[in-house]
């Protein structure tokens, strides 16, 4: 295994292009797979990007779960393969049972799009090994349905099992309702499922890769996948 | 004027002339008058023709000669702008203008109107809106890169007005958001004036290698014509003549001729259309926006001096029953029209199958020169290209100054200029509370920003900056236009809004590059609202000449009246500027804390026109600032040779609100991490004008220290007048103006927020939050 990643383009995509500039920055080798093919591309890992899937007609990423490439994404994530759902990637993800709970409309009711605070809640993963726990990182949000919704039960154990890798803070990195975009539930910005290996979030690391454009808080998520990828590799 | 003849015309029985339709009304007066058409005008057609019409001919003319297709009232005065410079690809008169941007690199660029569709249905009026320009600039083979959109509404105080607000800037941010182009800025305002009739006016930007660039013509004879992309339905028929109407009581009923837009057919017709032009498959391309199927066909036809012949029986529809009519005037969104190189018609459909769009052949190019329109075997209208796409009749008319704003210009303000109210911290306060001069965060939060990772300066500041991948060079936008100026002084009005635009690109350190515009304007046939356009394109095309600024394109909105009352006249300016190197990208917030504060230009004791008259006088009146061409020249050429030298830190333009607003912006910055500020102004000149007066060809600049010599000395050479005003302060210190023996003294924390809070204030009141 090396660092061969294959970028998802679904019809409504939109943050295909910045996801694999992203890798490529990260010194990852990324590929465009239409949502059509079959096969994955003898990938190592999967990127599902942001965007507007089908429109985000009658649910975020409700349609774009049943494309055929999406069977192969299952598979893959089911066999440990690491995926990275973004944004609407985080929502077609949720869709498809990949991760647990729901994306549902922001509490404004309306779409936000502005820089964001985070905090690191977990450094111990593939995604996270970059940071320091509890680390701030600042990058772009810009979603109209990133209000994470889960049952009692599963919120539970996404904090017990420190399956919440990032939260929304304020500017001092508290939790706070204000620092808070979308209403959240326990301020979830980015969770893991319970083998590790698929993550979800809203905000963009993939916008958030360069200091010349406001920030490189995002580096760390694909730099810690692609050192994960060649220390498997090198195994 | 006159209502005669025409007699009613009995079915042509002529073998030149296609037969009537079963079914098709028949051809009298008043339908012709229903079609927005002129006796003098039907005349004309009869003429081109040398025989009657048939009702689908009359309908097909009606739009192509409607204001909003023919522009038969702007387009003598439109030949008065300057359209060239040795880096314009394309001028006007295609779908977009197109401009050499350096490195090979080029970029096609428009800004359109939707303001009658938008004052009916604001959500699907300004969402198609977006649709049209993003179209406009993907069919020249350009990549869509950033949007701005300029909005005027009426004020936020009234119901129905926050519901236009809302829904128009949801429709453009929904729109766009789905394409996923970001918005990089533009400008809201805010006055009764535009009450029952918003102006929304989007722009787009594409980026394109130069030698990529296609164009709208109907080359090759035998290639085919393929309707591409969604279906044609029954809605938005006579959209062009309904948009060339005033606003009225029946209006609302109109809802039907507005369209419904699909953002994610846009964005598969979008990548299908660069992946078509890429192929080599086609040799033209068009959208059918205004008048449709009609508008694209016979100006691809006129355009390449061809002919051609369509069958609306083989155009792909949404429902049966469909007349030719109706097939040929539809505005269903989300279509195009492409010439395919003949034998490449299957290859035009696999391209368009992968994305799930449509492809269908529906007509050929001829060489006889006519539109030429078949159903099956029975052609329904045959007419020359030439005069339906150039033939439509123009007309220079008379145009009168109204005494009213003649009265209104020459209103003494000594009054207002004198009152010296004590305390002018909380006056100051009050300005910031406006939703002219607050932060419009709360409309671009709601657009996305950031997509495609190229946004160097997002909203929020003087111009936008995206940057060219791959280069060290970027493009820089802005919109700008102020209807209180133009409504007292047009021709003065619209030049300061040329020289508003161009100082805003310099000041992030663009070179002014070129053009597009917005006239948004009543009714032409009123002697008053005549001369309100005929001097504003004069005070455009003289600030354009004075900076060699071209224009290459734009849209005219006339009409834009309700129960016979004009909006201001708008006169909107869509600039964009060349950042040759992204380093030196200068933002409008000051950056330390020590630095030094210092003002280009000369303050002037000008407070007519001005917001503080608006809102504390309830007055839009008196001279509007005067505009030294010359000098403005200078100051851009001054602010360039600093930013080129490395020695600013932020620059800033004063606009409305005066010197005080503006230093109040560059004070909060985004409002993460605003600085108090100490600066005393020694002008003669009482302090009500001095800080809130809005004179033009003023920055205000902050430099280091150790550079003010620097400053001044690039100043000086280039014979602009530059003082130092004080020095940045703390992180939440306090903001300090002296002026003579009063002055503003307020925490910074304060101005954040006012400024920040007045339009959330305004539009997230409680009971507008919750819904269940």
């Amino acid at each position: 295994m090396s660092g061969r990643l294959v970028v998802v383009t679904f019809p409504g995509s939109n943050c295909d292009q910045d996801c694999y500039h992203a890798v490529e920055l990260a010194g990852g080798e990324p590929s465009y797979l239409w949502h059509r093919e079959h096969g994955l591309a003898g990938a190592d890992a999967v990127v599902l990007p942001g965007g507007f899937s089908y429109g985000d007609y009658l649910r975020a990423g409700a349609i774009a779960r049943f494309s055929p490439t999406m069977e192969d994404v299952i598979t893959f994530a089911r066999r440990g393969g690491p995926v990275l759902a973004i944004c609407n990637g985080f929502q077609i993800a949720c869709e498809a049972g990949l991760l647990p709970g729901a994306l549902i409309r922001n509490r404004t009711l309306r779409f936000h799009a502005f820089d964001q605070h985070l905090r690191v809640e977990n450094n111990e993963t593939l995604w996270t090994s970059s940071y320091e726990r509890g680390q701030i990182l600042r990058m772009p949000v810009a979603h109209g349905e990133g209000n994470y919704e889960a049952d009692r039960e599963t919120l539970d154990g996404l904090d017990g099992e420190g399956r919440v890798l990032f939260r929304y803070v304020d500017a001092a990195g508290r939790v706070t309702e204000e620092g808070n975009p979308n209403g959240s539930a326990n301020a979830i910005a980015g969770i893991v499922n319970q083998e590790g290996n698929v993550m979800g979030l809203m905000p963009h690391p993939d916008r958030a890769m360069e200091a010349a454009l406001g920030s490189v808080d995002g580096r760390g998520i694909f730099e810690s996948l692609v050192r994960h990828l060649s220390a498997v590799g090198a195994r | 004027m006159s209502r005669g003849t025409p007699t009613p015309v009995a079915s042509p029985p002529s073998e030149r002339g296609p037969a009537p339709r079963p079914g098709d009304p028949e051809i009298t007066p008043e339908l012709v008058a229903e079609h927005g058409l002129t006796t003098e005008e039907y005349q004309r057609i009869v003429d081109a023709l040398r025989r009657a019409p048939t009702f689908t001919e009359l309908g097909v003319f009606s739009a192509m000669w409607s204001e909003h297709c023919g522009y038969k009232n702007s387009r003598p005065l439109l030949r008065l702008l300057p359209t060239c410079a040795p880096w314009v690809i394309q001028g006007p008169g295609e779908n977009a203008g197109v401009i050499d941007v350096g490195d090979g690199w080029a970029i096609a660029f428009k800004i359109e109107s939707h303001n009658h569709p938008s004052a009916v249905e604001p959500y699907q009026g300004a969402a198609t809106g977006m649709g049209g320009i993003l179209r406009d600039i993907f069919t020249m083979g350009a990549r869509p890169i950033a949007t701005l959109n300029s909005l005027r509404f009426g004020d936020l105080d009234d119901a129905r007005v926050r519901y236009l607000f809302a829904g128009v800037v949801k429709g453009i941010g929904d729109y766009g958001n789905c394409v996923g182009i970001p918005c990089l800025g533009g400008e809201v305002h805010f006055d009764r004036a535009y009450r029952d009739n918003p102006l929304v006016n989007a722009m787009a930007i594409g980026l394109l290698r130069a030698e990529e660039l296609i164009k709208g013509e109907a080359k090759g004879v035998g290639n085919a014509l393929m309707a591409v992309g969604a279906r044609t339905g029954r809605d938005g028929i006579h959209g062009a003549t309904f948009a060339s109407e005033e606003l009225s009581e029946e209006t609302e009923a109109s809802r039907p001729q507005v369209q419904v837009g699909d953002p994610f057919t846009e964005k598969l017709l979008l990548e299908a259309s660069l992946e078509l032009i890429a192929s080599g498959a086609i040799t033209g391309i068009q959208d059918m926006g205004a008048a449709g199927l009609t508008s694209s066909a016979s100006e691809m036809a006129g355009r390449a001096g061809n002919g051609v012949e369509i069958d609306v029986a083989r155009v792909p529809v949404r429902e049966p029953g469909m007349t030719p009519y109706e097939i040929l005037l539809s505005e269903s969104q989300e279509r195009m029209l492409v010439v395919a190189e003949r034998g490449r018609e299957d290859e035009v459909r696999r391209i368009l199958g992968k994305w799930e769009l449509e492809a269908a052949v529906i007509g050929r190019v001829t060489d006889d020169g006519m539109f030429r329109v078949r159903e099956e075997g029975t052609v329904v209208a045959e007419i020359p290209a030439v005069p339906l796409t150039g033939g439509c009749p123009t007309y220079e008319r008379e145009g009168t100054e109204s005494d009213e704003v003649r009265r209104l210009r020459a209103r003494d303000l000594s009054e207002f200029a004198a009152a010296a109210d004590g305390d002018l911290s909380s006056r100051l306060l009050a300005l910031l509370d406006s939703p002219n001069l607050a932060s419009k965060r709360w409309v671009y939060q709601q657009y996305d920003t950031t997509v495609r990772a190229n946004s160097m300066v997002r909203p929020g500041g003087d111009a936008g900056v995206v940057r060219i991948p791959g280069t060290h060079r970027g493009v820089a936008a802005t919109t700008d236009g102020n209807g209180r100026y133009c409504y007292l002084h047009p021709r003065r009005g619209a030049a300061i809004a040329v020289a508003e635009a161009a100082r805003n690109l310099v000041c992030v350190g663009a070179v002014p590059t070129a053009v597009t515009n917005n006239l948004n304007f009543g009714s032409p046939i009123k002697p008053a609202v005549y001369h309100q356009l005929s001097e504003a394109v004069l005070g455009m095309a003289e600030a354009c000449r004075a900076f060699e600024i071209p224009v290459t394109g734009g849209n005219v909105s006339l009409y834009n009246e309700t129960e016979g009352v004009a909006i201001y006249p708008t006169p909107v300016i869509g600039m964009v500027g060349v950042v040759e190197d992204l380093e030196r990208v200068c933002r409008h917030a000051f950056q330390h804390t020590g630095d030094r504060i210092l003002l280009l230009g000369t303050n002037g004791a000008e407070l007519g026109g001005s917001e503080y008259l608006y809102r504390f006088h309830d007055l839009v009146g008196g001279e509007p600032p005067q505009l030294d061409l010359q000098a403005e020249r200078r100051l851009q050429q001054a602010l360039l040779a600093m930013n080129r030298a490395g020695i600013l830190r932020s620059a800033h333009d004063c606009a409305e609100g005066g010197l005080a607003c503006a230093l109040v912006e560059a004070a909060v910055g985004d409002g993460a991490s605003p600085v108090g500020m100490d600066v005393t102004l020694a002008d003669a000149i009482p302090p009500v004008p001095l800080l809130f007066g809005e004179s033009q060809g003023r920055v205000v600049v902050s430099c280091p220290a150790e550079r003010v010599a620097e400053v001044l000395a690039l100043a000086e050479r280039h014979g602009i007048p530059c003082t130092e005003l004080g020095a940045v302060g703390e992180r939440g210190g306090r903001f300090r103006i002296r002026a003579g023996t009063s002055g503003v003294d307020v925490p910074v924390r304060d101005l954040v927020v006012a400024f920040f809070g007045a339009i959330p204030g305004l539009m997230d009141a409680p009971a507008q939050v919750t819904s269940t």
